[in-house]
């Protein structure tokens, strides 16, 4: 499979990274190249095979259901929830307005 | 009095990992002693080497007079006590900023600190500062760095052409590798410790997946990411490896067992131990030196008391394809989250609406190649592709995994050489990404697998360049790695190191 | 209500309903993080490291979220997948701080299972219908956009962003806005009564994705629109009304359906296009690798099916052939899993009360509590989760009806008192001196005065007008203020007037 430029531009909006004409003219024969070589595992026969799951043979842990058992992954912390925030005001983060 | 203290500073920085904690338990010298004298390595390295992207002396310093003061006070010190490290700038450090190498995370100082680096705290090591690294950790070069190429202290001979000091802990095998800090913090997704190393004639370990937490690591594949130690040998990688391991319960995928004492348990006696040889990593056109090297390697383990196997990893060719479709796939969801919302960049063009900041956010913030493996994981999951590429690569993950575990039902270890040629100058392959990628063809198919493996110095090119040789190992058998790892070690007696030129 | 059709300029149209209901699953913290879920909070207050989505942070799953989703998939006899995953759903908006929504699309932890609704509630014998459940999965929520507080920006509150929910799909087996109504009180009361969800749906505990398309009888399915997280089971009826008639009006006027996200507006009744989640779909769907599979063992499915309690469709089958309820008090009594409740503490202190034993009691119980109690407290604005009056002193007031204490309208009068003081009926029954009169002399005394105040009345009787009887038995009470015991009147009454 092989990409053009409407398919990179595609990729691009999905994965919300402005590219110029010109970056794009670049990115497509990148891209070409690194997928015409990924593509050599289409020749893998994975016949009965089952995908990988989990890389070292390991079940999900569960947690109990308590509110703030350890700080570090609890609430309450809004100051340093918003520290980092580019635009925070009244206690929320600030974006540019959506219309829904 | 003043010359020999500040030669005995110097001196310092010669010691590694061990030798410090023991010196500095045994009083020989202080911690704050060693802090300072790293300290100023590092001050006078920065400019010609970039390793760093903060330093922290304040913090070295802080950490020794702890230690100092714990030691005087007739407390238990830990197993890193007033050994100050290099910290990967991919983890997460309280109060420190934290930018994984890209402009899109400048400025973030993260309210918390990751499992990893407070083990490291918590066992009495000190902050050198944050260390460079390919952007994100993607690279094997240390050129997709936002913050500047990181150079390598090794030079071919007289030529001052900057070389790569690996990646994409390039910062963390250049500081080791220059004296400038006694260990570092690597992370390794698809070699990432591992050809670092290698390149700069220094160690490495990459545990079993799931031995040390993510938590608190920015996250570039989750399900191949490891953090690791790098240190100048293999004692060291071990003391430092029990110090970052352990169960994490923030981490679902972290590994609910003990910490063995694997510095307790180095040996380095072979015998009765099978040493696996894959024929599938003697590939075509490899480089003569590496070959040699694999050679001496071979001899060294066997000369340890190893029985040598021939083996067979039939999928091995597919590892790199493989890794490309998952990590940049895993890599394309986990940075969705750098936005311009909550932390990090926010590029808002006049008149922009929310997506379109985003798109201009991550635009202005990532490097090329960290776009370029976002473009293609994004693509490789989109519809219609998804069960092509991804679900494809996943199966024949699994039949990579299959043929590790095959071989290990009679090989102990596999020896292999870590990287498919010595350290290449900065900019020579930049431009042909496949190229690039093909730097990891050794080391990748352990990361899939989730196996732990190791990168020892095993001699030097005809360049003057080191050459790594990598000891992969079954599932949790770190010690079987370090050990095997410590056996090359002894026989290749590796002491040089680059001429300090900074 | 099975023939609901919209008829168009150019005939009939049929509508083909499903609903995809998000409930929020209860437990004290997030689905991912430990942060709470408490309704209201201050905004960012329940945020997490892991909740905004900082660099390095990683989910790790609550045991709780998953316990009731088991449940509610046992209660609504689904298959339970003993291995499942959580796949991550990738998609650009300021409430999703991953970037990703994790839920579960290849393998949901609940599978196929059906819910059964009654055609009419208010008539039994109307029949039911089985819907299709196609699958329940844990998925969690996002956060939440304020758009009016600032001229320029939105403003981002990310306590929910992480909350569990679960998202109930449903085949599109319901055809009309009544149907699609009944599923969803009947989803919320199974809901309720396991305890899964408070199904709060003002609070946004429970909201619906309605699926809609039409087609003319016995032609293949149209194109589906889905009209996002409407909130009350009246707005999804009115915005399923709307829709199809909107699509019924397009496609009459040659034009196409196009298959997108729209918006209802519960102040105009009406659904429009959602502008912000126009761009095309391609959510790359792919198993979270943060997260390992999740595999249930014999011991966590033998607990959660053991703390199941009696289901509504059980308990209204008890209700009526164990108790001997009417068909509409057992329903009424089983619509809500904290009336039921209710009740059964009722007919349990009764039945102490009054020595009999709880099936003995229950009718009167029940026809007190749907007809007095439900009838007092709807004048007071209030329900029966804050009536004054509490079951325990509920079966006092029974127990001195049922042992002839007083009379069923002496009750009314004693219910009242009982709500406005909040003190008990026997206290009241003797303050006030409401004891039914039981004494022959008295009731004697009073028809004798009846009759000779009232002889032209008498004579009537007499000559016939038997439905005076009626009118004599009144006089007699009301000479006696109620308080004659109502059989010994007319047996007096009878004796008299011959």
């Amino acid at each position: 499979m092989s990409v053009n430029t409407a398919d990179v531009a595609k990729i691009a909006s999905l994965a919300r990274i402005k590219v110029s004409e010109a970056q794009l003219e670049a990115m497509v024969p990148e891209l070409n190249g690194i997928l015409a070589w990924v593509e050599q595992l289409g020749e893998v026969d994975v016949t009965g095979v089952t995908p990988m799951t989990a890389v070292i043979p390991n079940t999900l842990r569960l947690r109990d259901d308590v509110v703030n058992a350890d700080p570090l992954t609890g609430g309450d912390i809004r100051d340093a929830v918003l520290a980092n925030a580019p635009v925070a005001e009244h206690g929320f983060f600030g974006v540019p307005k959506v219309i829904e | 009095m003043r010359n020999n203290r500040s030669e005995r500073m110097t001196d310092l920085t010669e010691l590694g990992v061990a030798a410090l904690r023991d010196g500095v338990a045994s009083g020989a010298f202080t911690a704050t002693e060693v802090a300072s004298a790293f300290n100023a390595a590092v001050e006078a390295a920065q400019g010609a080497l970039n390793a760093f992207i903060v330093t922290t002396p304040d913090a070295a310093l802080a950490a020794a007079g702890k230690v100092d003061a714990a030691r005087a006070a007739g407390q238990p010190l830990g197993k890193m006590a007033g050994v100050p490290i290099g910290m990967k700038d991919l983890f997460a450090t309280k109060g420190v900023q934290t930018t994984a190498a890209s402009k899109i995370l400048e400025g973030f100082v993260p309210p918390y600190e990751s499992t990893v680096s407070q083990k490291l705290w918590d066992a009495g090591a000190g902050m050198l500062g944050k260390l460079n690294l390919d952007q994100f950790a993607m690279g094997s070069s240390n050129e997709t760095s936002g913050f500047g190429n990181v150079i390598s202290p090794w030079r071919k001979g007289d030529d001052t052409t900057p070389l790569a000091p690996g990646g994409s802990s390039g910062g963390s095998s250049a500081a080791v590798a220059a004296r400038i800090a006694p260990a570092a913090t690597g992370t390794d997704t698809g070699g990432s410790i591992r050809q670092p190393a290698a390149f700069t004639g220094i160690s490495g370990i990459k545990p079993t997946y799931g031995r040390c937490s993510r938590w608190g690591v920015v996250a570039f594949a989750s399900s191949l990411d490891q953090a690791g130690p790098m240190a100048r040998d293999v004692r060291d990688c071990a003391i430092m490896l029990e110090a970052m391991a352990g169960f994490d319960p923030k981490d679902s995928t972290s590994l609910d067992l003990a910490v063995p004492a694997w510095e307790a348990g180095l040996n380095a006696d072979m015998r009765g131990k099978k040493v696996g040889i894959p024929r599938e990593y003697r590939v075509d056109g490899l480089d003569a030196d590496v070959a040699k090297s694999w050679e001496d390697g071979i001899a060294w383990l066997k000369d340890a008391g190893a029985e040598i196997v021939d083996i067979s990893l039939p999928h091995t060719k597919y590892a790199l394809p493989t890794y490309y479709i998952i990590a940049p796939a895993e890599a394309s969801s986990n940075l969705a989250r750098y936005d311009g919302v909550r932390y990090g960049l926010r590029d808002l063009p006049d008149g922009a609406n929310l997506q379109e900041m985003y798109a201009a956010t991550r635009a202005a913030g990532f490097g090329d190649e960290v776009k370029r493996r976002i473009l293609i994981g994004t693509y490789v999951l989109s519809a219609g592709f998804y069960d092509a590429y991804y679900t494809q690569a996943q199966k024949v993950r699994a039949l990579i995994a299959q043929d590790f575990a095959k071989a290990f039902e009679t090989v102990d270890v596999i020896l292999t050489p870590t990287a498919p040629s010595a350290a290449f100058a900065l900019g020579q392959k930049s431009t042909d990404p496949v190229e690039m990628y093909l730097n990891d063809v050794f080391s990748v198919p352990a990361s899939l697998a989730g196996l732990p493996a190791m990168s020892v110095p095993a001699g030097l090119s005809r360049d003057g360049l080191p050459l790594g040789l990598h000891v992969i190992g079954r599932p949790l058998d770190e010690q079987g790695v370090l050990n095997a790892s410590l056996a090359l070690e002894q026989r290749a007696q590796f002491s040089a190191k680059p001429g300090k030129w900074w | 209500m099975s023939s609901y059709r919209i008829q168009g300029a150019t005939g009939e149209w049929e509508v083909v309903i499903g609903l995809e209901v998000h409930a929020q699953i209860t437990t004290q913290a997030k689905l991912f993080s430990g942060s709470a879920t408490a309704f209201g909070a201050e905004p960012n207050t329940q945020v997490s490291l892991v909740d905004a989505a900082m660099p390095g942070m990683l989910p790790v799953p609550n045991r709780e979220c998953i316990r009731q989703a088991v449940r509610t998939g046992m209660a609504i006899d689904a298959q339970i997948n003993t291995w499942s995953r959580f796949d991550r759903k990738n998609y650009f908006y300021a409430d999703l701080p991953q970037g990703y929504q994790i839920s579960q699309l290849y393998h949901p932890l609940v599978g196929e299972g059906s819910i059964e609704i009654a055609l009419d509630d208010k008539n039994p014998d109307a029949g039911t219908k089985v819907i299709g459940i196609e699958r329940i999965h844990v998925e969690q929520d996002a956060g939440k956009l304020m758009h009016d507080q600032h001229p320029t920006m939105s403003y981002v509150d990310l306590n929910r962003s992480g909350v569990a929910l679960m998202e109930i799909v449903s085949r599109p087996d319901m055809t009309s806005p009544a149907e699609a109504g009944a599923y969803l009180t009947k989803l919320r009361q199974i809901l309720r009564y396991v305890g899964s969800c408070d199904g709060n749906m003002d609070q946004g505990s429970m909201r619906a994705d309605v699926n809609v398309s039409v087609r003319r009888a016995g032609e293949p399915l149209g194109t589906r629109t889905e009209t996002k997280n409407v909130n009350s089971v009246r707005f999804v009826m009115a915005a399923i009304e709307h829709e199809a008639s909107r699509q019924v009006d397009v496609l009459e006027a040659g034009g196409k359906i196009v298959q997108e996200t729209r918006l209802f507006d519960p102040g105009t009744g009406t659904t429009r296009s959602m502008r912000s989640k126009e761009d095309a779909h391609d959510y790359r769907y792919f198993p979270d690798p943060d997260l390992l599979p999740l595999v249930l063992d014999q011991a966590f499915l033998d607990e959660c099916r053991a703390s199941l309690p009696e289901l509504p469709d059980a308990k209204r089958t008890r209700y009526t052939d164990v108790l001997g309820l009417s068909a509409y008090n057992a329903a009424v009594l089983t619509a809500d899993v904290d009336t039921a409740a209710w009740f059964e503490t009722l007919i349990t202190a009764s039945a102490a009360k009054q020595g009999k034993d709880e099936a003995a009691v229950a009718k009167q119980a029940a026809n007190w509590l749907t007809s007095e109690l439900f009838g007092a407290l709807n004048k007071l604005g209030k329900g029966l989760e804050d009536s004054p009056v509490s079951p325990t002193s509920a079966a006092e007031l029974l127990a001195l009806i049922g042992d002839g204490t007083i009379s069923g309208s002496i009750a009314k009068q004693v219910l009242e008192k009982m709500l406005e003081t909040g003190d008990g009926a026997a206290a009241i029954v003797e303050r006030e001196g409401l004891k039914q009169t039981t004494d022959t002399g008295a009731i004697e005394a009073a028809v004798d005065a009846v009759l000779a105040a009232n002889a032209d009345k008498v004579e009537q009787y007499r000559g016939g007008k038997e439905a005076l009887f009626g009118f004599f038995v009144g006089q007699t009470m009301k000479a006696m203020a109620g308080k004659g015991n109502p059989q010994l009147v007319n047996q007096v009454l009878k004796a008299k007037l011959g």
